[in-house]
């Protein structure tokens, strides 16, 4: 345990050490505040239009701001998770750390779990920088409490999915650029497989990162798509695990 | 302390490690000596639990490194062929990282961290950032990281590369002075570094042991025959056959850069004779010295002969 804490800690860090951790949180701060502040424009305009009255009960905070916004967050993601992530294991080797660690009396689940606790740490504060924009809407106006509590939650577990996929394809490589077009390469076969059928109909569907989101962002928590996230996240550390323990058997 | 047994590697068709077996005792310091490509670092990493070999055993104080090896790790301080250094980090976080992830107590923990970077020269950087120093800094940081756990076994690969002559001067002191109650194996390329410090010589080459052997008798066994160097400013093969007529030389050859490696007879001296013959004969004595019969022939013989 005082392992994970030690490489946890190192790692947060060396994100911060660099600017690349400043770099991360401020464009993913600005494209989701513009994302944001495209959808309260277009609420606004709502507001002229002569079937707005009519159509009150489809077109509400809900529906045009909060749900768009977080459908919106969960692309910026799949964007930015593979530049968390993609310095995480390669780096380790590049600088000939990687000898360090895999010779110190710990446990090579420690060095993963630390290292993805981490890049789990940044991506909530990533969500909670996000959450400016929510508090201002919720001062001036009243969405709907649960469906922003879920829609996080469902964020927080699409992002740690990301995350787990990342420091796999970390583990993969040497190379930084190479983990982070491998990592996006993953993300976005997973995103796209499922895009013609939703998360019941077909495997494929099911398969798909961004179908068991919907859910989340309509409000609804089921233990199924928390189960699908929570098995994403063990197969990504599971593989990480396996990469870099059979690398060393080669 | 240290057993080594039929340890091989393999990378797909390549045979890096070839059953190698050696042992060493407590306070042995062992130079680990080989020609580029020959297997060491692929040993010492297999030593040091960072890659399993394909074949064999490896015991640190009788633990499996493979079976346990969170407890073998744990008697281990490992400098490798590039200190492991995280740039980013100072120095002093770096080695409180690397207390930490080697378990050393926490109450030990800043004491230890000052005696390293005391031992190591290093104190007075202990403020600054990793990436800033320079290459023999970096080199007694890593130094400093292997000793952070107070090792049995100190496992170094190279350690006085890309150091300065008064450097290299300390870091041998340094080793010499951990010696005694830990087990160092050090790989070099510089001899007399070995002749200086070691107890035990292990050649390899091309993956196998080539030569294991106690110091103390490498130097006795080279004892007894010195070897004359002569070069002399006329040149010609007459010299040689005049030379080989004086009765107690047993063997002549050239050397690499046209001067003569004479070989005489067991326990005796043939200078005065030699001397008075290049006088006499007028051939301009530019140089007669007697050539160390050293670890660096041995070596070469060693290497020479196992590839033929």
């Amino acid at each position: 345990m005082n392992a994970v804490y030690a490489i946890l800690k190192r790692e947060l860090k060396s994100y911060f050490a660099s600017p690349l951790a400043y770099v991360i949180l401020v464009v993913f701060q600005l494209v989701s505040a513009v994302f944001f502040y495209l959808n309260l424009k277009g609420y606004l305009q709502l507001q002229f239009d002569p079937n707005f009255q009519l159509l009150r009960d489809e077109l509400n905070l809900n529906t045009v701001i909060v749900i768009p916004y977080f459908n919106a967050m969960s692309i910026v993601l799949l964007f930015i998770i593979p530049l968390i992530t993609m310095r995480l294991v390669a780096d380790e080797r590049k600088s000939h750390t990687a000898e360090l660690l895999f010779t110190s009396p710990i446990n090579l689940y420690s060095i993963i779990i630390g290292k993805y606790l981490a890049a789990l740490f940044l991506l909530v504060i990533m969500l909670l920088l996000s959450s400016l924009n929510i508090i201002v809407l919720a001062l001036h106006g009243n969405p709907d409490m649960g469906y922003i509590f879920s829609s996080y939650l469902g964020l927080f577990f699409l992002g740690a999915s990301f995350l787990s996929i990342g420091i796999l394809a970390s583990s993969l490589s040497g190379s930084q650029l190479v983990a982070a077009v491998l990592a996006f390469g993953i993300l976005l076969l997973l995103w796209l497989v499922g895009a013609s059928s939703d998360s019941e109909s077909s495997v494929f569907g099911y398969v798909s990162l961004i179908n068991h989101f919907e859910n989340f962002s309509k409000g609804i928590i089921e233990l199924k798509d928390l189960a699908y996230y929570l098995s994403v996240i063990y197969i990504g550390l599971f593989l990480t695990h396996t990469a870099l323990d059979s690398e060393r058997w080669r | 302390m240290i057993q080594v047994q039929n340890v091989s590697k393999r990378y797909g068709d390549l045979v890096a490690v070839d059953n190698i077996s050696f042992q060493l005792d407590k306070g042995d310091v062992l130079g680990f000596l080989g020609p580029n490509g020959a297997g060491k670092t692929t040993t010492m990493r297999i030593i040091t639990g960072y890659m399993p070999p394909t074949k064999g055993n490896v015991y640190i104080s009788d633990i499996d490194v493979f079976e346990d090896p969170e407890a073998a790790k744990s008697h281990i301080g490992y400098l490798p062929e590039n200190p492991p250094l995280y740039e980013d980090m100072i120095v002093r976080e770096y080695l409180d990282f690397v207390a930490e992830i080697k378990k050393v107590p926490k109450d030990v923990k800043n004491s230890r961290i000052h005696y390293v970077m005391d031992k190591c020269g290093i104190i007075d950087v202990g403020k600054r950032i990793i990436g800033h120093l320079s290459k023999g800094y970096r080199q007694r940081i890593g130094i400093a990281q292997a000793l952070i756990n107070d090792p049995d076994v100190l496992v170094l690969d190279e350690p006085t590369s890309g150091l300065d002559p008064r450097q290299i001067i300390e870091i041998r002191e340094l080793i010499q002075g951990l010696s005694g109650e830990r087990t160092v194996i050090l790989s070099t390329h510089i001899l007399p570094e070995v002749t200086m410090i070691c107890s035990k010589v292990v050649i390899i080459n091309k993956g196998k042991v080539a030569l294991e052997e106690s110091l103390e008798r490498l130097t006795n066994k080279m004892d007894g025959i010195e070897n004359i160097l002569l070069k002399t400013r006329y040149w010609g093969e007459e010299i040689q056959d005049r030379i080989i007529a004086i009765p107690n030389v047993s063997d002549i050859r050239l050397g690499l850069t046209n001067e003569l490696i004479i070989q005489p007879k067991k326990g005796t001296d043939i200078r005065e004779e030699l001397s008075d013959l290049i006088m006499q004969n007028g051939w301009g004595l530019l140089e007669m010295r007697p050539v160390v019969h050293d670890l660096e022939e041995v070596f070469l013989r060693v290497i020479s002969s196992e590839g033929n």
